[in-house]
């Protein structure tokens, strides 16, 4: 036993000290630091995660209530198209229905103004026959109002 | 023979040459100049990529040498944690430390054994043991800091009343208090000395084992050369590893009351 042995255990506590100073306490620091910042970044990842499963569920709403609208619109056009449809139909229908009565009282008007012209011929073929008859010139001035009278009968 | 080595042709004389220490001085004031030398540049060396290292530290990407000392230090720590509970920045320190210092001191014993007194010799120093380990002052030193330390911690933590009350009364209770004092004082006093002597002894033999293959005529060694190199590479790592963990048992032991033992 020397001197060797307390140099070694001075040596020991100096060292000691120095790699305390220069290496346990910072590297505990720094291990500290980056556990820290490890559990950050994963409660980061995790919030992420819940993030994106929320906004996730949200497009999936959206897009659940665009579908339903889509529908709706579809079949509220699909309505309104048979009810367009069926509207036209009846347009039609009146449409025609007054075309051919129009056309029905055309025929008429056009029949009596033919039988008023036939009826008119009539009578003065009538009175031409009654002339060659009589041989004489009936006078129209005063046959007149007997040849109305004969014409309105007709 | 002015710092040749001596011929292998005298076995005695040249194991006695190599386990003679550089020694300066006499008697109790002595000092063996290689094993502090080797033990200051190693310790030195720690000391200087520790504060390499630790002067900028990286949080995001560790690299070479930060990532050695942060495994070592977080396998320290957990042993620390482990047996104490919680971490401990004084037994953490101490036991890094003694575990890179052993480490580094006991790896000298892997440089030939006739490399570095050859070297030394030349420099005109007639001895010189490379191995601070293979000296039994440094890991007796070393132990001794331990054992103080163990001191300061049990009388701190417990208080020198109840540290007294351990020595008197267990195992046997307060009545054979003489029995009980003398061996737990065996005990106390048997910590430091069986840690530094088993660390001594394992280098020793080591170091010993080393200078026979250097007997050897020189086309065997390779073989036996070889073989001891690589066992004594295990014993190495093995005995700065429990020369840590006892450093780290004791301290904490001296943490705990008796009844945590």
């Amino acid at each position: 036993m020397n001197l060797t042995l307390f140099g070694q255990l001075a040596s020991f506590a100096l060292f000691s000290y120095l790699v305390y100073r220069f290496l346990w306490d910072p590297i505990t620091d720094m291990l500290e630091e980056r556990r820290k910042r490890v559990a950050d970044g994963l409660a980061a990842a995790e919030r992420g995660q819940r993030e994106r499963e929320l906004a996730e569920k949200h497009a999936r709403d959206v897009l659940h209530g665009a579908k339903e609208q889509a529908n709706e619109i579809i079949a509220n056009a699909q309505r309104r198209a048979d009810e367009i449809v069926e509207g036209a139909k009846d347009d039609a229908r009146i449409e025609g229905e007054r075309i051919v009565s129009a056309a029905r009282s055309e025929i008429e008007q056009q029949m009596n103004l033919a039988r008023e012209g036939l009826r008119r011929e009539v009578v003065a073929l009538a009175i031409e026959g009654a002339e060659h008859v009589l041989k004489r010139k009936i006078d129209a001035k005063t046959n007149n109002e007997a040849l109305e009278k004969l014409a309105a009968q007709l | 023979m002015s710092g040749l080595l001596p011929d292998s042709s005298n076995p005695v004389e040249y194991i006695q040459h190599h386990l003679a220490n550089l020694s300066i001085g006499e008697g109790f004031w002595a000092f063996h100049f290689d094993t502090l030398l080797i033990s200051w540049l190693l310790g030195g060396a720690i000391v200087y990529a520790g504060y390499r290292v630790g002067r900028n530290l990286s949080i995001d990407r560790p690299s070479g040498m930060q990532n050695i000392l942060e495994a070592v230090l977080e396998f320290v720590d957990d042993l620390v944690r482990s047996v104490l509970g919680r971490g401990h920045a004084m037994i953490g320190t101490l036991a890094m430390t003694v575990f890179l210092w052993v480490l580094l001191m006991n790896t000298m014993d892997i440089i030939p054994v006739d490399l570095i007194p050859w070297l030394a010799g030349m420099l005109g120093a007639e001895h010189f043991r490379a191995v601070p380990t293979a000296d039994p002052q440094a890991p007796l030193g070393m132990a001794l800091l331990v054992f103080v330390l163990m001191l300061y911690y049990n009388i701190r933590i417990k208080g020198f009343y109840q540290y007294m009350m351990e020595f008197l009364t267990h195992p046997f209770g307060i009545w054979l208090f003489p029995i009980n004092f003398v061996m737990k004082l065996i005990e106390e006093v048997a910590k430091p000395l069986s840690l530094g002597l088993r660390l001594f002894g394992n280098l020793f033999a080591g170091e010993l084992g080393f200078l026979l293959v250097a007997l050897l005529p020189f086309w065997v060694q390779p073989v036996p050369g070889t073989i001891w190199s690589l066992f004594h590479l295990l014993v190495v790592v093995l005995q700065a590893f429990i020369f840590m963990v006892l450093t780290v048992m004791y301290l904490a032991l001296a943490h705990m009351g008796h009844d945590e033992h």
